[in-house]
């Protein structure tokens, strides 16, 4: 489904990705980690071409990210984001965030957008909260808008970024609740997180990053039991530390 | 100090019909300009923020123009400068065959430097807006005049509805500098009937006080304006989380 | 339209620096006695007593609602009545200016004030420094360098504003320019000069003024 290839990355001269690649098949969930710096967050802006980068490429469902004939927004609307700081519109509803793609940019029908919008909502546990504006929500409850407004797009493949680091500790599980759901259901997902809880429950593989470099890309299983580089292993000892 | 009061005389014909027609001209010279600084202004700003270098310059440049150079000295550009420098045949009609060039010209100068201000205003607002609900937007597949049209640019008004407050109030008193091009606007009117009738405290005084009115029912419109948008999720605190 | 003809510009360097000069002494000095007006009337404003903040309050909203030009004929009208003799539209203009420009500066002043957070106030009085000690030593510090980007902006402003004094006929730049081009019947040559002259003295200002903000913040 995703396949990146040699992606190298420079600001100026200073190098934040190097020779990354690694391809995600249909249904499962990658989890990509490392410590803070490590290129994770831009890696998966890569992927959906927020971020942009030098060489190499990735091909998203057969397509090329780099090849002219792409249309980038076209791409982008089958690829749902969850980011780290929610990015709700704060001067839209709920429901308003939630449809304003679909009908933007799908150009689906007002009542068709409002009903699955609702179907979503109830599916992350908001019904009630369609009418609200975010800041009249808490922030794992942001989040989970915000989940909810990507699958809107009925998207291919989820990133997450680093979905759970800006909540507070008693909303963190709220949120990963609806990741494990939406895994369990058969979603595609690259997911950067710290969350190794989240990683071992439902996670297929992961993607050690460190200093631009994919370390390690094995199966999660394994990734926990036994590392392979001491990167790896002084990095997981710091996460379970803490 | 010897002074003959006569507050009577601004009610005097043909001093009281002055006094009104140069309010409504100050109305409708600010309207108007305003009405094409607000779509202009929005433009550059929007550009100045956007995704080509070339234009964001070129945006820069034009906001640089008209904010350092005196707007009495831009309206001699406009109406003495500008139909020498053009065409011949443009330049003709411009002195000749223009209706009513003085307040054409008048109100296209005033819109124009209002549009470089307002331009400065807006592009403050999308900076304040962040990046995130930018990525958020083109993550969803929505193109850049998407993303501006149906998030940036609402979060943007939202955000600086006080400086484009000021700003409006702004227009009126600027536009009394096109007096100076021969424009009988509410200062100019105010300034005639006291050459008049020598009565300058009572013909400054009606004209400080049309203004002052101007100003108030400026202030209360906006007012409402700012309760409408604030009680559709107003942009608080939740711009930045934590 | 014969073409573009710099001689005209040349040949009136003296008149035309003559007007600069006073433009740029009325700058000064608008901006020096506007300065002391806004003090003052930040501190009305400020200060516990009710009728005074609300005088000052009234001062500042009744000035910042009307044109500058008006205020300018205000005063060349008012200033020969108060003082009972002619004074020239120098001095009227430069009394038009400070009253004026008072108002705007009060604002900025008070603006300036209030934007140090009240713990401020509080840490120094608690390590027993006096009230007048804690605002010349804590509170006033942090205030100038909060207002003076905005102080240098409005100076630019003031600047641009003094060409306004052409409705009265003082012989600033500009109505120096405005009597060169008149006479030698070469308005577009001048009026592009007066543009030009005003545009890089004010980018350059703003330039500096970027420069020094860049290396206070670092």
């Amino acid at each position: 489904m995703i396949k990146i290839d040699g992606v190298c990355k420079w600001y100026g001269s200073h190098q934040v990705l190097t020779e990354c690649s690694a391809s995600i098949a249909r249904g499962e969930v990658v989890v990509v980690c490392g410590p803070s710096g490590s290129g994770k967050s831009t890696l998966i802006k890569c992927i959906n071409g927020l971020e942009s980068f030098q060489r190499g490429d990735i091909v998203v469902d057969q397509e090329s990210i780099k090849s002219p004939k792409t249309k980038i927004y076209k791409l982008r609307s089958r690829v749902g984001m969850v980011f780290q700081s929610f990015e709700l519109y704060p001067h839209l509803t709920c429901i308003e965030n939630i449809t304003l793609a679909p009908q933007k940019v799908l150009k689906r029908s007002r009542d068709e957008s409002i009903d699955r919008a609702k179907t979503l909502l109830k599916q992350v546990g908001l019904s009630a909260h369609g009418a609200k504006y975010p800041s009249q929500l808490s922030g794992g409850q942001q989040q989970r808008v915000a989940i909810a407004r990507s699958l809107a797009m009925d998207p291919l493949v989820m990133l997450f970024d680093e979905p759970t680091s800006a909540l507070d500790p008693e909303m963190i599980n709220e949120v990963l609740d609806v990741m494990v759901d939406l895994a369990r259901s058969g979603m595609t997902m690259v997911v950067v997180t710290h969350e190794m809880g989240f990683a071992q429950r439902v996670g297929t593989r992961v993607l050690f990053m460190d200093a631009g470099v994919i370390v390690e890309d094995r199966a999660c299983s394994e990734f926990f039991d036994r590392p392979e580089s001491d990167r790896a292993r002084a990095f997981l000892s710091s996460i379970v530390r803490r | 100090m010897s002074y003959r009061w006569n507050w009577g005389i601004i009610f005097e014909q043909p001093y009281l019909s002055w006094l009104l027609q140069g309010l409504g001209v100050t109305v409708a010279l600010s309207c108007l300009a305003w009405a094409i600084a607000l779509p202009l202004g929005t433009l550059v700003g929007s550009l100045r923020t956007g995704p080509y270098r070339a234009i964001r310059l070129l945006c820069a440049w034009y906001v640089q123009a008209f904010r350092n150079v005196p707007l009495i000295v831009q309206m001699f550009l406009w109406f003495f400068v500008f139909p020498e420098v053009v065409p011949k045949a443009v330049g003709f009609f411009l002195k000749r065959q223009l209706p009513i060039p003085e307040f054409t010209m008048g109100c296209l100068c005033l819109a124009l430097y209002t549009s470089a201000r307002i331009a400065e205003i807006i592009r403050s607002g999308l900076e304040a807006a962040g990046n995130g609900p930018r990525n958020a937007a083109l993550a969803s597949g929505m193109t850049y005049y998407q993303a501006y049209r149906y998030v940036l640019l609402p979060m943007s008004f939202r955000l600086t509805m006080p400086p484009l407050t000021s700003e409006f109030l702004a227009i009126f008193k600027n536009s009394s500098v096109a007096l100076t091009i021969g424009v009988l606007e509410l200062t100019a009117q105010s300034h005639q009937v006291e050459s008049f009738t020598f009565q300058g405290f009572e013909a400054f005084t009606a004209a400080t006080v049309l203004y002052a009115l101007i100003s108030w029912a400026c202030l209360g419109i906006a007012g409402a304006v700012n309760r409408q948008l604030s009680n559709a999720g107003g942009l608080g605190t939740e711009v930045a989380i934590k | 339209m014969s073409s573009f003809d710099l001689s005209v510009i040349t040949q009136n360097i003296p008149w035309l620096w003559a007007g600069m000069q006073l433009t740029i002494l009325l700058t000064l000095l608008a901006v020096a006695g506007g300065i002391i007006v806004g003090v003052i009337l930040a501190l009305c404003r400020l200060s516990p007593w009710w009728a005074l903040s609300a005088a000052a309050k009234l001062y500042v909203n009744l000035f910042r609602s009307i044109p500058l030009v008006l205020a300018v004929f205000w005063f060349y009208f008012l200033v020969p009545i108060v003082t009972g003799h002619p004074v020239g539209p120098f001095y009227s203009v430069l009394i038009a200016f400070v009253f004026f420009e008072g108002a705007y500066f009060a604002e900025i002043v008070r603006s300036g004030i209030q934007g140090v957070r009240r713990g401020q106030l509080s840490a120094a009085l608690s390590t027993g420094l006096s009230h007048v000690q804690a605002l010349r030593y804590v509170v006033m510090p942090q205030a100038i360098r909060n207002m003076y980007p905005v102080l240098v902006t409005r100076s630019i402003i003031i600047f641009q504003d003094t060409s306004l004094a052409f409705v009265v006929g003082l012989t600033d730049f500009l109505t120096s320019a405005n009597i060169v081009a008149n006479r030698e019947g070469r308005p577009v040559e001048i009026y592009c000069f007066v543009a030009v002259v005003y545009f890089l003295l004010c980018y350059a200002a703003e330039a500096g003024l970027n420069l020094s903000k860049r290396r206070v913040a670092r």
